[in-house]
């Protein structure tokens, strides 16, 4: 008897999975038979709504896969292993994909809300898409020091020198992505934050390793929570992330350091291995709309280029430094260049080095 | 003939032994002794005694030597613990502690991140006692912590089965023969579960030397085992060459102490028939 | 009596050691305050939500019909590779138990990348790529326990069947059959329980899109905190609990292969 039930349950397990299998069989000939585009972007980096609205309106099945540091996307792109549709990633990976011949073209013509986008920040990517003709910007921002309030003085974080302090031992929450954890260091050194000089970058690693006992965690994400959950002093993060721990934590503020720091352009390509040219164009149109940016920007808070945001904005969120940083910032700021690839794993090599050294 | 049909059987599994278990090691071992132009070299074997490798695999070694031996130093006494127990209630009490294994690790790996956290579940506890602060997530410690906890019932599990396999009676032989209990325990029971703690070894040591997850997340990513170098080798760095290399030692690493293991343990406890 | 109450004292501080975390989950999947570990009341919400996201919903439908795919083929492939095995003469059966092992024994990572580079030459990643690495690491543990059963069957009364004119299908049915079924059985319940825990290798081997509880878990985790994923914790370990209560002492007694096979 009691045998038995084991069968039975059993076999109905067996059942299930057939049946489930059978589903999951139909489900791929359905979705083989309807459009999809495939879509890679940063963690924590659209709102989940967008899309499902994106799928009812258009019929297309939107495949979301994301990542954490533009290093993971560009292996995660030329491994080749699958074939994405869209992707949106920072300036510099797509200088170096747009050198290497990987990224399509975008007709901007066929799109019905491209005047929305900033005249001026399309001008801004000419630094990287001369022609405006690859790329589509999606938000834009700074990298800087989020800070507590009852535990730092707003004076100490002018400078990337604090970040250096002993006094903040096991306070430091550092990026945990190549270059913006290496920039405060080539900074706070005085070099330009492109250098591909192996001695100033080795100078560079020498001051992290110095630093590494001083540090928390490295982190991307999670950036935010620790600090609004008060676990850490001091945070090297994007401006956008400060802004949403500002929001949740009244104790904590944002500096972009005096020394000079690093300005990002987030931006969408379509790249050389897109299966669905139309349907990733009207994604990318779809994103351009008035309601769409304006959600995802409630849903990121990093600066958009789009006009009607900035619109539709408070007044006190339009004057948020942090949100959309003046112009005396600004110029303070450098943007990252593509790096070759024999650069990028001297720099990758360093980073590993780093994380290897106790 | 009728044997001939029979072994016929087996072939759906002799292709997808070729297919899918020696086609992949042949890649490894192409990725490992090419260069990034796909031509012969043994650049990136030759790698592997570089800084930052031989600072990850030290440190994998030690993390996941101190893992194993916590793990079976707390496992040992639970496990006589447990098989002293009267049949009718060892099982519910097995059942017990194995049941946390059953969970998703990463969900109970998360747990502990709550728990170690500076502002989390002890520390709030000591605080509202008045007694410091203890800090030791985003550490080696934290990630040996995870792994004890990750691993703690693969240890236990072949321990008990070689515990209470032994038979009552020898024991009572030999105390009737004048044996006092250490000396029961050094001559019988440890000798007749030598072979549950060897399988117990390798099936802590082999996933706390080679995991990436808990080191990743429990380690703030200030710990960097071989784990994670090959992770980002693969998932970041592009370089497939250097992370098969690093792979193929591990394998190898991994084979030989499978071998000494096999060698040890004759009486067929461990590795092959878990 | 000393003794006893020492180790009674032993079992209960690692019991508190294993279900500590456990418990605070529990608890915490009911608070209503999201970043503070400080009770902010009695909520159910991170439950609605939980079962309201896509994301953690796919990865459980996913991680579904990954394992019992993956179960029901390896059971099948891995019960027919048993008995062609026990069939073979020592230098054959030698070369597949000594491939059955490579899985096995090898790292979790070393077998998920060297599956991705054979896979990354021929078709894209995807939910195929996942299922076929979950059957090639479930197979051995099928074969593994349906082997023993095998050498014990008695292979002179399958004969005899087939002397008396039995057809060899009818045979098998009727006597090897029910010899091996335990183990044949016992290998299906260990494949699902390997499938549900791997991280590793599926994270390797996975396209886009395509997510398993693991993985999703690793993406979610380092994108902060998200108390549905306690929620989701809560439901996973009753649901766990009854199965493995129900299935352990409602169903059958000294059923201990079950709970040795998770091991293996």
């Amino acid at each position: 008897m009691k045998k038995r039930i084991i069968s039975v349950m059993l076999i109905a397990a067996m059942t299930f999975s057939l049946f489930s299998a059978c589903g999951k069989q139909e489900n791929e000939n359905a979705s083989s038979s309807r459009e999809t585009i495939t879509v890679l972007n940063y963690g924590k980096y659209l709102d989940e709504d967008a899309l499902r609205t994106f799928e009812e309106e258009t019929g297309i099945t939107v495949k979301y896969e994301e990542y954490e540091s533009p290093e993971e996307m560009y292996t995660k792109y030329k491994s080749g292993s699958i074939d994405y549709d869209v992707i949106c990633t920072s300036e510099y990976m797509i200088e170096r994909l747009i050198q290497e011949n990987e990224v399509n073209e975008i007709n901007f013509s066929a799109f019905q809300n491209y005047d929305n986008v900033d005249p001026t920040i399309i001008d801004f990517c000419g630094s990287f898409d001369p022609e405006h003709k690859y790329t589509l910007p999606y938000f834009y921002g700074t990298v800087g020091i989020l800070y507590n309030k009852t535990m730092v003085d707003e004076s100490e974080v002018q400078s990337w020198d604090v970040l250096w302090d002993k006094k903040y031992k096991n306070e430091i929450i550092q990026e945990n992505s190549v270059r913006d954890a290496f920039m405060p260091a080539l900074s706070k050194l005085g070099y330009s934050i492109n250098t591909t000089d192996p001695s100033e970058l080795r100078e560079a690693l020498d001051l992290l390793i110095e630093q590494k006992p001083l540090v928390y965690a490295y982190m991307v994400d999670e950036t935010g929570d620790e600090m609004i959950a008060g676990n850490a002093a001091l945070a090297v993060l994007y401006s956008g992330e400060a802004a949403y721990a500002m929001d949740f934590n009244d104790d904590l503020a944002y500096s972009v350091p005096k020394e000079g720091s690093n300005i990002w352009i987030d931006a969408w390509f379509i790249p050389k291995s897109c299966t669905n040219q139309s349907g990733a164009q009207k994604f990318l149109d779809f994103l351009c709309r008035d309601d769409i940016a304006m959600l995802n920007f409630d849903y990121v808070y990093y600066t958009s280029p789009m006009l009607s945001v900035l619109q539709d904005q408070d007044e006190d969120v339009r004057n948020d430094e942090v949100i959309n940083p003046s112009k005396e910032t600004l110029e303070r700021c450098e943007v990252y260049k593509a790096l070759s690839e024999k650069d990028s794993t001297y720099y990758s090599n360093l980073w590993q080095e780093l994380k290897s050294t106790q | 003939m009728n044997n001939l049909k029979k072994q016929l059987l087996a072939g759906p599994y002799l292709i997808w032994i070729i297919g899918f278990i020696v086609l992949p090691m042949i890649m490894i071992m192409i990725y490992a002794f090419t260069n990034a132009d796909g031509a012969f070299s043994l650049e990136y074997l030759s790698a592997i005694t570089t800084t930052t490798n031989l600072n990850a695999i030290a440190l994998s070694l030690k993390l996941g030597f101190l893992a194993t031996l916590i793990c079976l130093v707390l496992s040992y006494p639970l496990a006589m613990i447990l098989s002293s127990f009267n049949f009718k209630h060892q099982n519910f009490v097995v059942f017990i502690f194995m049941l946390p294994m059953w969970m998703n690790f990463l969900l109970r790996i998360m747990a502990w991140k709550l728990l170690l956290s500076k502002n989390g579940v002890f520390n709030s506890v000591l605080h509202t006692l008045g007694l410091g602060s203890f800090n030791i997530l985003y550490s080696p410690t934290a990630v040996i912590l995870g792994m004890v906890y990750d691993y703690l019932p693969f240890m236990l599990l072949p321990i008990y089965n070689s515990m209470v396999r032994i038979r009552k009676d020898i024991i009572e032989a030999a105390q009737d023969l004048g044996a006092n209990n250490i000396t029961v325990f050094f001559k019988i029971i440890v000798p007749l579960t030598l072979s549950g703690v060897v399988s117990g070894i390798v099936m802590v040591f082999v996933p706390a030397l080679t995991s990436f997850a808990v080191s990743d997340i429990l380690g703030g990513g200030k710990v960097l085992l071989v784990g994670n170098v090959i992770e980002q080798d693969f998932m970041q760095g592009m370089q497939w060459n250097a992370g098969s290399a690093l792979s193929f030692v591990l394998m190898i690493f991994v084979f030989i102490s499978m071998a000494l293991v096999n060698q040890f343990d004759k009486d067929g406890e461990g590795t092959a028939k878990w | 009596m000393v003794k006893k109450s020492l180790s009674r004292i032993y079992m209960a501080l690692i019991f508190i050691f294993l279900y500590l975390p456990i418990v605070v989950l529990i608890f915490l999947s009911f608070n209503n305050s999201k970043s503070k570990v400080a009770w902010g009341g009695f909520t159910f919400k991170w439950y609605i939500n939980c079962f309201q996201s896509e994301t953690i919903m796919s990865a459980f439908i996913t991680t579904i019909q990954i394992t019992l795919a993956a179960a029901v083929i390896s059971t099948i492939l891995g019960t027919m590779a048993a008995i062609g095995i026990s069939a073979m003469r020592r230098k054959s059966r030698t070369i597949f138990l000594g491939a059955t092992n490579i899985p096995l024994l090898n790292a979790d990572i070393v077998t998920g990348i060297s599956m991705m580079l054979l896979f990354v030459k021929f078709i894209d990643l995807g939910f195929i790529t996942v299922l076929i690495a979950h059957i090639t690491f479930n197979i051995p543990y099928v074969i593994l326990n349906v082997l023993p059963k095998m050498k014990e069957a008695n292979r002179y009364t399958y004969e005899a069947a087939l002397d008396l004119g039995a057809t060899p299908f009818y045979a098998f049915y009727k006597v090897t059959w029910p010899e091996i079924k335990p183990g044949v059985f016992s290998g299906f319940i260990m494949a699902i329980t390997m499938s549900l825990d791997d991280f590793s290798i599926t994270y390797f081997t996975k396209g886009a899109g395509v997510n398993t509880l693991s993985t999703m878990l690793y993406t979610e985790l380092r994108k902060g905190i998200n108390p549905e994923l306690y929620a989701l914790s809560t439901i996973l370990f009753a649901a766990v609990f009854l199965l493995l209560l129900v299935m352990n002492f409602g169903v059958g007694k000294g059923k201990k292969d079950q709970k040795g096979g998770k091991l293996a």
